[in-house]
């Protein structure tokens, strides 16, 4: 990969999801910044540390020996009061977990680019969401992002949320490998003031680690006091929903940006029987496919899912209980779960417990280890949750698609 | 990189602060010679630093909810993670101090470990901190010898021969612990060439542990200290003894006291006694025999543990401190 030296004062950029998330870092002005390499996330490293090269941005970067150490130095740092990013892929993820765990119960903000990749062994470079989703009990706030400009409006996004003392919670941006860490968009810039005007200096207030604040942080508290520790970031998590949606406002009135609901996507929905529901940057087929059987006749949707921490089960419920049957796209898995579904099916199947009329539904799985999904795909998905609207449930209730026998 | 404070050097015991930042509220044992590191630790680092501790029993003994024996600003980090913790909080100061986003002043980052988190598992990431120039900070590894906050269990720092909860002499095997201790302050120093100050040190030695400190602190980049610390439960020896086996450990030459100062290494104490033949080592015998932790060493075992102290002084090419012998040709380093 070329790395340029791009000019971010450009109203209109011609980059990948790595690199618009750098130029976030600079905009941003983050202080600290760890870096390790694994495929594909480090792309954004590559940015980032030819735009400090460049001058264009000014930070504290390190090369961390592993990614529990560019974690911990992150964290760290955010203790004192910096603003941070860092970042991982796959089993990197996972090599840094026991950081990922403490930094939600310690309740410090770090914002970290996920380039989800498959989990090794055998090794595949491609696409998984199994990484980034395996935080999600831990107090992570997690995004998944389709285009480059979405990941350049979400990493201020997360900032921002991740940042305000309501939260102090990590957020974690989910670009697909390849996909999106390596493919370029056209991105409409915002500008320096804009970026300023939404995104608030990081202030650690009452909790920040100095000599002249002497606290001590994280000490033993066993049975005495967790659960009410825990608690209070499950509070933390709750209040997610609305600073998110307080900042969606903010970021489409100073960004002209015109997302209507901050935490789904919906395509074609409107008078659909039947939806198809995934994460990331599968929506590139499914719109394509929404769009064809649309020509013949067929009235189909897509709903795209944004924010999956906090979980948009209000959103859910009243986007999905209207159509006559919905299949959840998962590029993940969750082998022995319920159904044998994957995560995201296992979610909105719970989220959809009370709604009434409850959709039928039916899950896929596909697209592992980077495969694409491709409109052929997408078509027999959507024929088998045609199936599934015609007789009201699924015979087989999670399906493997596109996969050799 | 950011300033460091100027620490004096403390000239004798009675010269040494009053003020106290390692206080009561910590719930560790009698006799604990870990806390009293830490006490002088703080004591010698003064009121303008951040301490880090990695999980360990200066974490889990010291650092209850609501009875927190520390004056200065704490934070817990990860059992691995000492090395880490010292980056992220001198890196996090240096850019705000470089972006003046708060106020530009030398303040003390000490990070401590204990054996098993920095000589185990933390090993690459102190590695890792100590290459960084442009950070000030001590990374200070307290040694008992054990994984001694879960149940005294072997680490990479445990001697030969030793009774842990995971190599408990049996019938079949009498000796269960048949690794030596790692050679840790010598080779963070020979492994990281830019780094400005190594030292070992042990409590027994209260002013040439402080005055280490304050050296480590104020020459600044990234700093190292090994401290020696007998443990009455690990080592299973009456409380009242503590500093007594930290000065046996050093008499007979098991533990050395040195300092690599730009390097430049001297020994110190009764260790630079030994090196100049001014003072004899004592048998490790007296060491070994005052502990529960080698109750099941026969004279054979007594006389190996014997043997490698005395290759130790003898046979290495730097005594006590480098394990390694120059070829034919090369020069060995001058007396």
């Amino acid at each position: 990969m070329t790395i340029s030296t791009t000019d971010i004062r450009e109203k209109e950029q011609l980059i990948s999801g790595s690199e618009a998330i750098a130029i976030a870092c600079a905009m941003a002005d983050v202080d600290v910044i760890t870096a390790y390499p694994i495929r594909p996330y480090d792309t954004v490293m590559q940015f980032v540390s030819k735009l400090i090269a460049d001058g264009t941005l000014s930070c504290e970067y390190i090369i961390a020996e592993s990614e529990h150490s560019q974690f911990e130095i992150v964290k760290h740092a955010s203790a004192v009061g910096a603003r941070v990013f860092t970042g991982s892929s796959g089993v990197g993820w996972f090599y840094a977990f026991e950081a990922l765990a403490v930094t939600c119960g310690l309740r410090l903000p770090m914002v970290a680019m996920v380039g989800n990749r498959a989990l090794d062994d055998p090794g595949a470079f491609g696409t998984e969401h199994n990484d980034a989703l395996a935080v999600r009990d831990l107090g992570w706030m997690l995004r998944w992002v389709d285009t480059a400009e979405e990941a350049m409006d979400a990493a201020f996004m997360a900032w921002r949320v991740a940042e305000d003392p309501r939260i102090y919670l990590p957020c974690a941006i989910s670009t697909d490998g390849a996909f999106l860490t390596h493919s370029q968009q056209i991105v409409q810039m915002p500008s320096q003031e804009q970026v300023d005007e939404f995104l608030p200096p990081y202030d650690r207030g009452d909790f920040v680690l100095h000599p002249d604040n002497p606290i001590t942080i994280a000490p033993q508290v066993n049975e005495d006091w967790l659960i009410e520790i825990r608690r209070q970031t499950d509070a933390a998590m709750r209040r997610a929903r609305d600073v998110i949606i307080e900042a969606q406002d903010d970021m489409n009135r100073i960004f002209n940006r015109e997302e209507e609901d901050p935490f789904i996507e919906e395509y074609m929905t409107e008078d659909a029987d039947v939806v198809l529901v995934g994460m990331g940057t599968l929506s590139l087929p499914l719109k394509v496919t929404v769009r064809r059987l649309r020509e013949q006749g067929k009235k189909v949707g897509f709903v795209r899912v944004k924010w999956f921490r906090p979980f948009p089960a209000p959103e859910l419920q009243v986007a999905l209980s209207k159509f006559k049957a919905i299949g959840i796209i998962d590029r993940d898995y969750s082998l022995g779960a319920p159904q044998n579904g994957g995560v995201l099916y296992t979610e909105i199947r719970s989220a959809l417990y009370d709604v009434t009329p409850r959709p039928p539904m039916i899950g896929f799985i596909c697209g592992l280890g980077g495969r694409e999904v491709t409109v052929d795909s997408s078509t027999e998905m959507f024929d088998k949750t045609f199936e599934v609207a015609e007789t009201g449930h699924a015979e087989e209730p999670l399906l493997w698609i596109g996969v050799r026998s | 990189m950011t300033t460091t404070n100027t620490l004096p050097l403390i000239r004798g015991v009675q010269n040494s602060p009053l003020e106290e930042y390692y206080t009561s509220g910590h719930r560790t044992c009698q006799g604990c010679e870990s806390a009293l590191t830490m006490k002088l630790m703080v004591k010698a680092a003064g009121p303008r630093s951040i301490v880090l501790g990695s999980t360990g029993c200066m974490y889990v003994a010291n650092t209850t909810y609501y009875s927190t024996p520390w004056v200065v600003p704490w934070m817990h980090t990860q059992l691995g993670s000492s090395g880490s913790a010292a980056t992220g909080t001198a890196a996090g100061l240096k850019a705000l101090m470089t972006k003046k986003k708060i106020k530009d002043e030398p303040i003390n980052v000490v990070s401590f470990c204990g054996d098993g988190g920095g000589m185990d598992m933390g090993l690459s990431a102190i590695s890792a901190s100590l290459t960084h120039p442009e950070y000030n900070h001590l990374v200070l590894c307290y040694d008992n010898e054990s994984y001694a906050n879960t149940d005294i269990q072997a680490s990479g720092a445990t001697p030969w021969g030793a009774n842990t909860s995971f190599t408990p002499p049996g019938k079949l095997h009498r000796i269960m612990q048949k690794r030596w201790k790692k050679n840790m302050a010598a080779m963070m120093a020979v492994g990281h060439p830019g780094v400005r100050y190594v030292a070992t040190g042990c409590a027994s030695y209260a002013v040439d542990l402080m005055n280490k400190i304050r050296k480590a602190l104020t020459l600044g980049g990234p700093t190292f200290i090994h401290t020696y610390d007998p443990c009455p439960k690990g080592w299973d020896f009456d409380p009242m003894y503590s500093h007594e086996l930290g000065m046996l450990g050093v008499e007979t030459g098991i533990w050395v006291q040195y300092e690599v100062e730009d390097g430049v290494i001297s020994l110190n104490g009764p260790s630079r006694m030994i090196a100049r033949g001014r003072r004899k080592r004592k048998p490790v015998y007296d060491f070994l025999k005052r502990q529960g932790r080698f109750a099941h060493f026969t004279d054979e075992d007594v006389d190996y543990y014997q043997a490698k102290i005395d290759e130790m002084w003898e046979k290495w090419w730097l005594p006590g401190i480098i394990p390694i012998n120059p070829e034919e040709g090369l020069q060995p380093p001058p007396g």
